[in-house]
């Protein structure tokens, strides 16, 4: 590091801004099947390693390789491809919808429906997720109801919250998926109390939270890290780096210190760094930290290293601060095509029914959709009543909100 | 009945909820082995054992965010932020989360959970160790806020408060944890020990919240306060002689409005009182309702006695603390009005 007399203030760039060319030669991509997989029982400090590398299953040629590959048998691996692909199609035409008018917002998956949708696969019933706004392939691997998720979408009549959320900020506790706040990273620290609560009441469930790689910043990120070690709660701490909050680029959060997963060492959290286009390395790193969590061995971090292909959300227009080209020269690949290679070099798949497939899940999706519509859409028909909107401030309503109704007319 | 003290009535009122339900964890700031910095929590980790009370990292967003997650699991948390001034790094995990989980997820999730925090001052504490923050709650739907002013409520308070399904701000008076301060700090110290409210049962009662008390009846004003003030009011009835009506509220929302209706129409004045600065108090909301509701029984304007609109200061903390001889000087100007 040169020294200088003078002080300067350093405020980190991305490569490359709009015009540039994509350039990701300084992202140190592992080959397939060259990360180790320690015990699931190995000690933190004997593992610092793998927060610096990347596991990876999947190599170049579609075989799945290396210690971290078979950790799913042939006929989950073709629901994963499903689930993956249920996700991209029921985010097109939810974007679709919010472009038509039919909701205020959206918020979509692309690139990254890898993780959510294995890594749902590594749980078990009872488990609890802490979810952001763009997890919802744990609800599509859970297999969630597609159409519940767009009755909320639309706030219409049939929405299970009511109309009181912001669109995809779901809730489903039947299906261990938390309420997801639209605050970023306030849920960190939440998953690491609902684990304690899960430790302390001797039960057999794991939490697990997610947070994006620029809510790391978030001081309720570093207060769920030191709970989690002091505690040892049995909760897995994921955070998506898919390189952009909005428009600022991971270097911004992540600051001099390498890899985010290397956030966990400091606390003597083990870390993993994961390919989070590769379904197979995801899942198999997944159950790793859900297995040792839920042997009581405390508390994984899981850095899944992605790119988020679309816009932030359907407020963002992301040409404005990113070369256009970045996403197709980000080098992990998209994680549909990299899994149904896979499935087509062990001959368990084909162009053809992979094309059957989307035709399957394209009439699926639109199924749900006019059902959903059905109920209303968020300017036309049926929506939840102005009455609701006083309900479950508290258990009980209280006698100035009953003043309020009144007053209300509703 | 045994006598006890604030911060024993407090202790009771946790000790006997987690006999009946070990579902109630207690921890914070120095709660654990040491049994806090103000000794509320005394005794319990012996007790119950380390994972049902226990010691937390000095991280208040920390604490009350994984009382959140415990509470959603289905635990009853009761937590300890050290002084209510510690509580702003908590404010979001309180305001946007705590308060929220019910409605945002359709009762899906909810959140019982008890935030205990000592506040006000008197004590010379400075500005960070004597703030009195319930407007910044009271402010907040799906919070509940409850301030006592007895040994007696603290406790039956605390226990209703550890079984509401929602979640509920503690706010414990420092200057009154050992003896009912009345304003007069150049006093002797007066203990619990003599006073009728300090008679606590020692097994399971409540106090409801959302119920006023009438810590003095009286006949010429209405003063409607909480906490620590409760005392100076009654000080200041007794030293005027001006029969006022104390209305202590011991729970600032849900709101005991009626019992504030009553005391008003029969009286025709109304002070509010509390030692929070008075820009945006709490007291504003009150004054407001009682001219909402009780204008054409009014002889005068609703009065307001308050901390001054400044930082809590240490050096002059009698002279920003709103004692007896401010509240008797309202009183007297409001019956001379």
């Amino acid at each position: 590091m040169p020294l200088s007399d003078r002080l300067s203030l350093h405020v980190p760039e991305p490569e490359v801004r709009p015009g540039g060319k994509p350039d990701f030669s300084k992202v140190d991509i592992p080959e397939a099947g060259s990360v180790r997989r320690p015990p699931e029982d190995a000690e933190a400090e004997t593992m610092r390693d793998l927060a610096y590398s990347i596991i990876r299953v999947l190599n170049p040629e579609g075989e799945a390789v290396g210690p971290w590959a078979g950790s799913l048998t042939e006929e989950e691996i073709l629901t994963g491809l499903r689930h993956m692909m249920m996700l991209r199609a029921f985010d097109q035409r939810m974007l679709m919808a919010q472009r038509q008018g039919k909701t205020s917002f959206y918020m979509q998956h692309l690139g990254e429906e890898a993780i959510s949708c294995a890594f749902q696969r590594a749980l078990k019933p009872g488990d609890m997720n802490f979810p952001t706004y763009r997890q919802a392939g744990l609800l599509i691997a859970g297999d969630y109801p597609m159409v519940d998720m767009m009755n909320q979408i639309y706030s219409n009549d049939a929405d299970p919250l009511k109309g009181r959320q912001l669109p995809v900020l779901y809730s489903a506790r039947s299906h261990g998926f938390f309420s997801v706040s639209g605050n970023l990273g306030t849920q960190y620290i939440q998953a690491v109390g609902w684990a304690m609560a899960s430790a302390i009441r001797q039960g057999t469930e794991i939490a697990s939270a997610w947070i994006g790689d620029g809510s790391t910043a978030a001081s309720d990120f570093h207060a769920a890290l030191v709970f989690a070690s002091t505690y040892r709660a049995p909760v897995i701490l994921n955070i998506v780096n898919n390189q952009w909050a909005i428009s600022t680029f991971q270097g911004i959060a992540r600051g001099g210190s390498g890899t985010f997963a290397a956030r966990g060492l400091g606390f003597g959290i083990p870390a993993l760094r994961v390919d989070g286009n590769d379904y197979l390395a995801v899942h198999a790193a997944s159950l790793w930290a859900a297995n040792r969590a839920r042997r009581n061995g405390g508390p994984t971090l899981i850095e899944h290293v992605t790119y988020r292909a679309g816009a932030h959300s359907t407020s963002d227009d992301p040409s404005a601060y990113r070369p256009k080209e970045e996403s197709s020269a980000w080098p992990l690949g998209d994680p549909i095509l990299r899994l149904k290679n896979h499935l087509i070099v062990r001959g368990l798949w084909s162009e053809d029914r992979h094309r059957q497939l989307e035709a399957e899940i394209r009439d699926e999706v639109i199924a749900a959709q006019k059902e959903a519509e059905r109920h209303g859409t968020l300017h036309a028909g049926g929506k939840p009543s102005a009455r609701d909107m006083f309900e479950d401030v508290y258990a009980e309503m209280p006698p100035h909100l009953k003043r309020q109704r009144q007053q209300a007319g509703v | 009945m045994p006598r006890m003290t604030m911060i024993e009535a407090i202790r009771s009122a946790m000790d006997v909820s987690m006999e009946r339900d070990d579902r109630v964890v207690v921890f914070g700031e120095d709660v654990g082995y040491f049994g806090g910095v103000f000794r509320c929590t005394q005794g319990l980790q012996q007790k119950y054992g380390r994972t049902r009370c226990f010691d937390a990292p000095i991280s208040e967003s920390g604490i009350v965010g994984a009382a959140i997650g415990m509470a959603a699991y289905g635990l009853k948390p009761c937590v300890e932020i050290q002084f209510a001034d510690y509580m702003y790094p908590a404010y979001d995990q309180l305001t946007q989360e705590a308060a929220r989980l019910r409605y945002r997820s359709n009762h899906q999730f909810t959140c019982p959970m008890v935030v205990r925090m000592p506040t006000g001052g008197g004590i010379f504490g400075g500005q960070t160790h004597s703030q009195s923050p319930e407007a910044l709650f009271t402010h907040v739907c799906g919070l509940k806020v409850v301030v006592p002013s007895t040994p007696y409520d603290a406790k039956g308070l605390l226990v209703a408060s550890i079984e509401d399904p929602d979640p509920v701000i503690f706010l414990e008076p420092k200057r009154l944890y050992n003896g009912p301060f009345d304003g007069h700090h150049d006093r002797p110290v007066t203990p619990w020990a003599g006073h009728p409210a300090a008679d606590v049962p020692e097994g399971h009662f409540i106090v409801p919240l959302g119920e006023a008390a009438t810590a003095r009846p009286g006949s010429a004003v209405t003063i409607v306060t909480y906490g620590t003030m409760v005392h100076v009011a009654i000080a200041a009835a007794e030293e005027t002689g001006i029969d006022a009506e104390v209305i202590d509220l011991r729970t600032l929302l849900p709101l005991d409005l009626e019992a504030i209706i009553r005391s008003v129409k029969k009286t025709g004045r109304c002070l509010v009182l509390h030692e929070a600065t008075l820009t945006s108090g709490f007291g504003a909301e009150l004054a407001a309702l009682v001219q909402e509701h009780c204008f054409y029984n009014l002889e005068g304007p609703v009065a307001r006695v308050a901390g001054w609109d400044t930082p809590y200061p240490h050096a002059q903390e009698w002279d920003y603390f709103p004692g007896p001889a401010r509240v008797g000087q309202a009183l007297k100007d409001m019956m001379e009005a």
